[in-house]
């Protein structure tokens, strides 16, 4: 009984908290890596297309993933609306030299990068739509 | 049939959910080793065929679906068949813990799947389906799936 009530509560408290997390577009903190003054970067070559005029959504996807429809279709969405802005998306599981480097723990995991590559943000979990326009650098 | 089909209506998983959750937290109140044992075949046979064959997949198709209109889409069955596995291996280590009469190991790996299912029928989130990755990245497949191509 103590088993089952402990269990039902953590888990509980872990959904309703990965519920509030998911999807939130978080500026990329670049005292995370070792370059600091300028941040990660990506280049065209490294996501196999080429960078948005303003910016370019990086979707990580997988087979196994339910909530990346969701995030591709917001992704596309914003592409196709908004000027100089491109999606890619790419699969996780054949670039795992990326995904590493940029510890991608899920899919979808959603980079926001600006036009130099740079990236300024990053989202996990299906990304919403207003962030993901907020999101967007000037 | 639609146990053929690559697609499966995401309804019938949520479905399949709630009773692996309700099942499972049976198994964790009772400590029956059969209930355990029996949802633990369940497990496998949604592993080993997907879960549209899986027994609740098929009470779902007979009991649910049919009072439910077209779902708007499907979802891929490799994912929760691979959620599905994980669940077999909880389920054994929990039925070996009874065999070797070590508790605790049973209430661990009970205990997670049950938390497992919880989360998949309460809040949608798929913990099978979201540890793939990690997994991936530590033993990569040498099979690469197709469905999301992308250059490299």
């Amino acid at each position: 009984m103590i088993v089952f009530l402990t269990v039902l509560v953590a888990a509980s408290t872990f959904g309703v908290w990965q519920r509030r997390r998911d999807g939130r577009v978080r500026p990329a903190t670049p005292s995370d890596h070792a370059d600091a003054d300028t941040g990660e970067r990506l280049s065209a070559a490294e996501i196999g297309a080429e960078l948005g005029e303003r910016a370019t959504l990086v979707q990580f996807s997988s087979a196994f993933c339910q909530p990346c429809r969701a995030a591709r279709a917001t992704l596309a969405h914003v592409a196709a609306d908004t000027e100089g802005v491109v999606h890619v998306e790419i699969d996780a599981e054949a670039n795992l030299d990326l995904v590493r480097r940029l510890t991608v723990l899920r899919t979808p995991t959603t980079l926001v990068l600006d036009h130099t590559g740079r990236i300024v943000g990053r989202a996990s979990g299906a990304p919403r739509l207003h962030d993901v326009r907020a999101a967007l650098p000037a | 049939m639609q146990s053929t089909s690559p697609g499966v209506d995401p309804r019938g998983l949520r479905f399949a959910a709630t009773l692996t959750t309700v099942v499972l937290a049976v198994a964790l109140l009772t400590g029956s080793s059969w209930v355990l044992a029996a949802q633990t075949l369940v497990f496998a046979v949604g592993a080993l065929a997907g879960p549209a064959a899986s027994p609740y997949g098929r009470l779902f198709a007979w009991s649910v679906r049919p009072r439910l209109s077209a779902p708007k889409h499907l979802e891929d069955a490799a994912a929760p068949r691979f959620a599905q596995a994980v669940g077999l291996i909880f389920g054994l280590v929990g039925l070996a813990g009874h065999v070797v009469s070590v508790e605790l190991v049973t209430y661990v790996a009970v205990g997670a799947a049950f938390a497992a299912a919880f989360l998949n029928a309460a809040f949608g989130f798929c913990l099978g389906c979201e540890i793939y990755l990690t997994y991936r990245r530590f033993i990569p497949s040498h099979h690469p799936n197709p469905t999301t191509e992308v250059a490299s």
